[in-house]
């Protein structure tokens, strides 16, 4: 039996949801996942924690039932060692595959780890998370119900870039997949709350509707706009417009608790050890929860055990109050800010350590005001309407464990309404959604249905058009970097399985070197075809991405030489972005040379 | 019936009530610390360690449910650090305390693990009627018993009935008996 397979691979855990395509009107069913949960203990949970341990030699192997001699355990054992033996764990793997400036190719995870770790790269640890995942649906259906032979759709944040999702397809194929598809996650999530709602869904979203996709999850928050629009007497969704990469999330939150309770603790003359610490983070997530699912509490206790055996007399207790929970978290994170509010931004600095691009200002809700005032006018091309100074949704759909927390939806839905109401909109509804964990999983799942066509499909093609910078060729003015502009190679929007036609414009590339261009992309430029040339533009319209590079063999020219290339843009059926280089004068019919997208950035 | 006659169902029942009556209950928590005391080393205690644990996988297959929960309910919730420590010396805040860390891993354990629902429906203190031909498992006659049913009485405890268990699997080449591993920090 073949299926429609959904793989969640998030940044705090991964999911698969099923479907057998032969049975007509089958729903995604979440297939639980085998993984060690302790040293020789096996589980099958719903969510595979995105954790990879490297045992030590000394700990014997990780056995699985279907791999006996495995080195390192991935899921819930593995986020376990991590609170007692962090610099033997890779976390956040999928922040680390977005992060420009590193080699994402390259053994660099976990950072810190002693020599007799062999580092692995973002790209090889994605691949890991997707065998353990293949492997456990071999365990679940048989040796002949292999994962990659499904129809499989992955999931990627909205924010991805061009590079990044090449790199989560390149883990991908490295883990045995050759036919998959990318789906933005949180269009996952409005597949999901369709199949929630069954037929319903449609009273609910109807033409002129926008729809505002908040998902806030363990490690990254992910906005997207959704506009329902008639087309030909019919309804169609289209996805107008998808936020910046904003690495802020759950853990974040439950950090700066735990950061606060340890002060407390420890100004009541404590000691908290590294693992009471860890301890403390899982404790104050607990208390979180249960304050911001139960209003009518006013404090949750904490306790957090000694390391040792004994619990009497060595366990720590402290209480998060309400005023705690929501001087941090409500204020902390989501705060009441005015539409005009933006997000802080750290300077960069010359010299940083190895490490993740954490967003600097930790308030969801200025991040949200940034996303719908640059996308102010995302929804003109769709509507014919035009906006005010923000982009106005018409209803919200939240996803993720933090919206979770009715107290927090109604802050970003309470803040949200007084910008939109200043600015001369109406008020959003919400839409109740599924299980937010599970819901990215379904939702990719019921995407790999809707594409054999059970069900409508929101399109929306690439997220940003993209630009190749081209130096201009002017006398030299000591001081000055040459003025550069940027040609358009790949329009917004542009679907999947389509190709775009460059104008002639004449790229220089020499023969036998590895030539870069400096790369941009615009989440808001929208009406730039490919082969428009910006002279100028405004410094938050284009987004500058790591260099692409193409190396041209010597093959047949001589090395040197300057051979003139125009790039073909095309974005592939499994929806990523290819470029080509093909020389205006080819030595044989059809030469072309692949530009690579994902290569380290020399920032 | 001795109790290494109990079976594996009856004994974690047994440990669940154990445990709660333990901690709510003083006075049933020194006749069990007594008896604790009185008893012959157990079995688990027995055995002189064998200087290579060869093939553990078989030595003890019938207990590997029992060991496991114990695993789980260490790892979760800590309970055979608490059921080890003598709490006599300690105070009720400071059982208390330990008593959260140790519930409310314990609870998350069980839930995961486990669904229980009460035999009964009714609440407690409620009369209920039993007709001929009740589950004489699931309810107990107590107090006054005599006579042919139906019985009229007090529901006194709603029971429970364990629908699912479901612990993990254990895989590879581990001694089971070491349901928390001992820990030296190096560094």
């Amino acid at each position: 039996m073949r299926f429609a397979a959904g793989i969640d691979l998030g940044t705090t855990h991964c999911a698969i949801a099923v479907a057998p395509l032969e049975v007509e009107g089958a729903r995604p069913d979440v297939v639980r996942v085998p993984q060690l949960v302790a040293r020789g203990q096996l589980e099958a949970l719903a969510l595979l924690p995105s954790f990879l341990y490297f045992a030590h030699a000394s700990e014997g192997p990780q056995a699985l039932p279907w791999d006996a001699h495995r080195a390192f355990a991935v899921g819930e054992y593995a986020r376990a060692r991590g609170a007692d033996t962090p610099t033997r764990v890779v976390a956040s793997a999928k922040s680390w595959l977005s992060h420009p400036s590193v080699d994402r190719r390259a053994g660099i995870l976990p950072v810190g780890a002693p020599d007799d770790v062999a580092k692995i790269s973002p790209v090889e640890t994605s691949k890991r998370y997707l065998d353990h995942l293949v492997q456990a649906f071999e365990a679940q259906f048989g040796p002949d119900a292999r994962l990659p032979d499904q129809d499989v759709v992955v999931t990627v944040p909205a924010s991805f870039d061009a590079a990044a999702r090449e790199l989560t397809v390149e883990a991908a194929r490295q883990a045995g997949f050759e036919h998959l598809t990318l789906l933005e996650e949180p269009q996952a999530a409005l597949y999901a709350w369709t199949l929630a709602m069954g037929d319903a869904w449609r009273t609910h979203v109807r033409p002129g509707d926008v729809v505002l996709v908040i998902d806030v999850g363990g490690g990254t928050t992910d906005f997207s706009a959704i506009a329902a629009i008639e087309k030909d007497g019919a309804l169609e969704l289209v996805r107008v417009a998808v936020g910046d990469h904003i690495l802020l999330g759950g853990d974040n939150m439950d950090l700066a608790l735990s950061h606060l309770v340890r002060h407390k603790l420890e100004s009541d003359g404590n000691v908290v050890d590294r693992f009471q610490a860890a301890s403390l983070v899982h404790a104050c997530r607990i208390a979180k929860e249960r304050l911001l699912g139960d209003a009518s509490l006013d404090h949750a206790p904490l306790a957090v055990a000694s390391r040792g055996s004994s619990l009497l007399g060595a366990t720590l207790r402290s209480d998060l109050t309400r005023d705690d929970l929501t001087r941090v978290i409500v204020e902390g994170f989501f705060p009441r800010v005015d539409a005009d509010a933006r997000p802080a931004t750290r300077s960069r600095s010359g010299l940083t350590q190895l490490g993740l691009p954490y967003a600097a200002d930790a308030a969801v809700t200025r991040h949200l005001a940034a996303f719908l005032g640059r996308q102010a006018r995302a929804i003109e091309p769709f509507a014919g309407r035009a906006g005010g100074a923000l982009l106005h949704p018409t209803a919200v759909l939240f996803n993720g464990g933090v919206m979770k927390a009715p107290s927090l939806r109604a802050r970003v839905i309470e803040t949200l309404n007084a910008w939109i109401q200043q600015d001369g909109g109406d008020v959003v509804r919400v839409l109740q959604g599924a299980d937010l964990d599970l819901a990215v999983a379904r939702g990719a799942c019921m995407y790999a249905l809707v594409r054999r066509g059970r069900g409508l499909r929101i399109r929306g093609g690439t997220a940003r058009a993209y630009y190749v910078g081209i130096e201009s060729a002017v006398p030299a003015v000591p001081g000055l970097a040459p003025p550069v502009s940027a040609m358009c190679v790949a329009p917004f929007g542009m679907e999947e399985g389509t190709a775009a036609e460059l104008p002639p414009h004449e790229l220089g590339v020499v023969v036998g070197e590895r030539c870069t261009f400096r790369f941009f992309g615009s989440s808001v430029r929208r009406s730039d075809g490919a082969g428009t040339i910006l002279e100028e533009w405004r410094a938050d319209e284009l987004e500058e991405l790591p260099a692409i590079e193409v190396t041209l063999p010597a093959d047949g020219r001589r090395e040197g030489d300057v051979v003139p290339v125009r790039l073909r843009p095309q974005v592939t059926e499994v929806g990523t972005l290819r470029l080509e280089a093909e020389p205006l004068q080819p030595l044989k019919a059809g030469e072309l040379w692949q530009v690579e997208l994902s290569v380290r950035s020399s920032a | 019936m001795s109790t290494d006659d109990l079976a594996l169902t009856t004994r974690l029942w047994f440990a669940w009530l154990c445990f709660f009556k333990v901690l709510f209950d003083a006075r049933f928590a020194a006749r069990l610390w007594g008896a604790r005391r009185a008893l012959p080393p157990s079995r688990a205690e027995a055995p002189t360690p064998s200087p290579v644990p060869a093939t553990i996988s078989v030595a003890v297959p019938e207990r590997a449910g029992a060991l496991e929960l114990l695993a789980l309910l260490q790892r979760e919730g800590r309970l055979v650090d608490f059921l080890q420590q003598d709490i006599a010396a300690f105070s009720d805040a400071d059982v208390g305390i330990a008593a959260r860390v140790v519930h409310e891993g314990c609870r998350r354990a069980l839930r995961a693990h486990a669904s229980v629902e009460p035999v009964r429906p009714e609440g407690e203190g409620q009369r209920v009627t039993l007709a001929a031909g009740f589950d004489a498992d699931a309810v107990k006659l107590v107090g006054d018993v005599k006579g042919q049913p139906p019985y009229a009485g007090v529901l006194r405890h709603r029971g429970w009935r364990v629908l699912t268990i479901e612990l993990p699997q254990r895989v590879g080449e581990h001694d089971p008996r070491i349901v928390a591993p001992a820990e030296v920090e190096l560094g």
